[in-house]
């Protein structure tokens, strides 16, 4: 072992720093979903019990405020820090299944395009484009007015179209190690198309997917909380954060908490999302940003 | 140059056609338009009255191949609510949401730039830190949030700007800034990576070693190739905010084409939602073509590639 001190440089620094990030982003991550599956448990109140006695009562720690309830009461007097850790099982799932959904499909248009070249990759580049073209707040809001609202809809909306960040990653990606050895090894071997695909491209264009799906989880939950803020996402009485800021608007002038509470905890959770992100992006070197 | 266009033109025409379709397709996934229309209480023979008064008894693709010769001549029909044509409602509401979508895009580039070229001069010091702190949290702030909080601060506490509404100069201030959120983080990080490249290359040290002054490198030397990829995703990010606008319109009452396709979505208002989603994909479209140009013009390098 050498004896010599090295001085904290700048590279050092930024390593430690990066490292605070990911804990950061890990630990509200980890904290959120926590929250989420055992919300039956951490809930104080039922999310969904009307009190109209007990209506906008501040936090506690602000006048008029009661222990009774931490984070006080919305406009029809529910607990609010019950219906914020319900809000939280909203926000988790719909991240969470618009990922999967919108993965599954990016990654296979993707990794057709990218694999096959050609007219294939010729049809998936067009796919790509046109859907970029397509603004997708106005027709997830048009879907949503046409078909009406529901937890599920919000979901499959999102999921069909915020596809094409994992088109364009998987399929990069996959170009990249068509002609590696080990996949031409794999072709010499007789494998199948599909093996080859399953067994030796996914797994190894996987940990690049995994970032796409930190940034579009991000994307998908501040989408959710727009629409179901426009009154056109996850239905009432359900506790989206979304939907909690739009109910409370009217009494934002008076008692300003009522919009604060949801929309911290929204942009908390879409921060530790990202965090974790970029700490995934600086594991493997590789600046997928654009 | 012209090479160049006859590439990039036929592609941006397939997919203005594609969109075309897709936004025709929209309105019909209810199953029954008709239904849509006359609303949840109207009778059997409401429903009877409208279909035939709109056309829509006729087959699929008759109604399809009908809207898009029209549409393809700029005329997008009435609206059910309005009472006038779409083309001219648009056109009346456009004004106020370019002027939002580029006051957005000018206040992003104010900060953006100079943040992120300063970001990349003091690269991994607490300046850089500070600088991708920012786009973070640009980057997890909810716009429709943001805005409310605007309004209770700026407008109420203050007093400084009105709460919400059309009218004066002064209705465009916080609608704007709140815009400009989803362009700064990622107009920020290109500039930083652009720069930090620009600056690491050769013809940086040339201009240092000929005892250049540090403002002339930097902005001549540096911020002119780093500002390339800048200025062409600036004009597909300019895009992305006139379709994201809907939002911050919404709550902030700015009666531009978002707000209006709101309205006509909770009134079912078909004709109007069905033109809004097709004039602004034209749009991304068009801006999409201008940045792809806008490279080759300003890199002569890409013009063969």
């Amino acid at each position: 072992m050498s004896t010599v001190l090295q001085p904290a440089g700048a590279g050092n620094r930024r390593r430690i720093w990066r490292n605070a990030g990911t804990i950061l982003g890990a630990g509200i991550v980890g904290f959120i979903t926590f929250v989420a599956i055992f919300a039956p448990w951490l809930a104080p109140y039922d999310p969904f019990t009307i009190d109209l006695g007990r209506r906008v009562i501040p936090p506690m720690w602000m006048e008029g405020g009661t222990p009774a309830n931490i984070l006080g009461t919305d406009q029809l007097g529910r607990d609010y820090l019950s219906r914020l850790i319900y809000g939280a099982r909203v926000s988790m799932i719909i991240g969470v299944a618009t990922i999967i959904t919108s993965g599954i499909i990016g990654t296979f248009l993707g990794v057709m395009g990218g694999f096959y070249g050609g007219r294939v990759d010729d049809a998936v580049m067009f796919a790509i484009t046109a859907r970029l073209s397509i603004p997708v707040v106005l027709v997830a809001l048009a879907v949503a007015g046409l078909l009406g609202t529901s937890f599920t809809l919000v979901i499959l909306v999102l999921g069909l179209l915020l596809w094409d960040r994992f088109a364009v990653v998987a399929r990069s990606t996959t170009m990249q190690i068509r002609n590696l050895d080990y996949v031409a090894a794999a072709r010499c071997a007789g494998c199948s198309p599909m093996t080859v695909l399953l067994k030796e491209v996914l797994p190894n264009i996987a940990t690049h997917l995994a970032v796409v799906a930190t940034l579009e989880m991000a994307l998908a939950i501040l989408l959710e909380a727009a629409l179901s803020f426009l009154g056109l996402g996850v239905p009432p009485p359900l506790p989206s954060w979304g939907l909690m800021i739009s109910e409370a608007k009217e009494y934002m002038f008076f008692s300003p908490w009522v919009i604060m509470i949801p929309g911290i905890a929204l942009f908390i959770l879409v921060l530790g999302v990202n965090l974790l992100g970029d700490a995934l992006r600086d594991m493997l070197g590789t600046d997928l940003s654009r | 140059m012209l090479h160049f266009l006859r590439r990039r033109l036929p592609v941006a025409i397939r997919v203005a056609l594609t969109v075309l379709t897709l936004s025709f397709l929209l309105t019909r996934l209810s199953g029954d338009l008709a239904i849509s229309i006359a609303g949840p209480n109207a009778s059997q023979e409401d429903i009877e009255l409208i279909r035939s008064a709109y056309g829509l008894d006729r087959p699929l693709w008759v109604q399809y191949f009908d809207w898009l010769w029209r549409a393809l001549q700029g005329d997008f029909g009435d609206s059910y609510f309005f009472k006038t044509r779409v083309a001219r409602l648009i056109m009346e509401r456009m004004p106020i949401t370019m002027t939002l979508g580029l006051c957005g895009l000018f206040i992003a580039l104010c900060v953006a730039l100079p943040l992120g070229i300063l970001a990349a001069v003091r690269e991994n010091t607490w300046v850089d830190r500070s600088v991708l702190m920012v786009a973070l949290i640009g980057q997890a702030m909810p716009s429709f949030w943001l805005g409310l909080i605007l309004m209770v601060v700026l407008g109420l506490n203050l007093g400084w700007l009105p709460i919400s509404g059309t009218g004066s100069w002064e209705h465009y201030v916080m609608p704007s800034i709140v815009l400009s959120f989803s362009a700064i983080p990622s107009l920020m990080r290109l500039t930083r990576s652009g720069m930090i490249e620009a600056l690491a290359s050769d013809y940086i040290r040339t201009a240092r070693a000929k005892g250049l002054s540090r403002l002339s490198i930097l902005v001549k030397h540096g911020f002119r190739n780093a500002a390339i990829p800048v200025v062409a995703i600036a004009a597909v990010q300019l895009g992305f905010m006139l379709g994201g606008s809907i939002v911050i319109e919404t709550v902030f009452a700015l009666h531009g084409v978002g707000y209006l396709a709101w309205e006509s979505i909770s009134k079912n208002d078909f004709p109007v939602v069905q033109a809004v989603v097709l004039v602004l994909a034209l749009i991304y479209i068009g801006l999409t073509l201008l940045s792809d140009l806008l490279n080759a013009v300003l890199d002569p390098r890409l013009r063969s590639a």
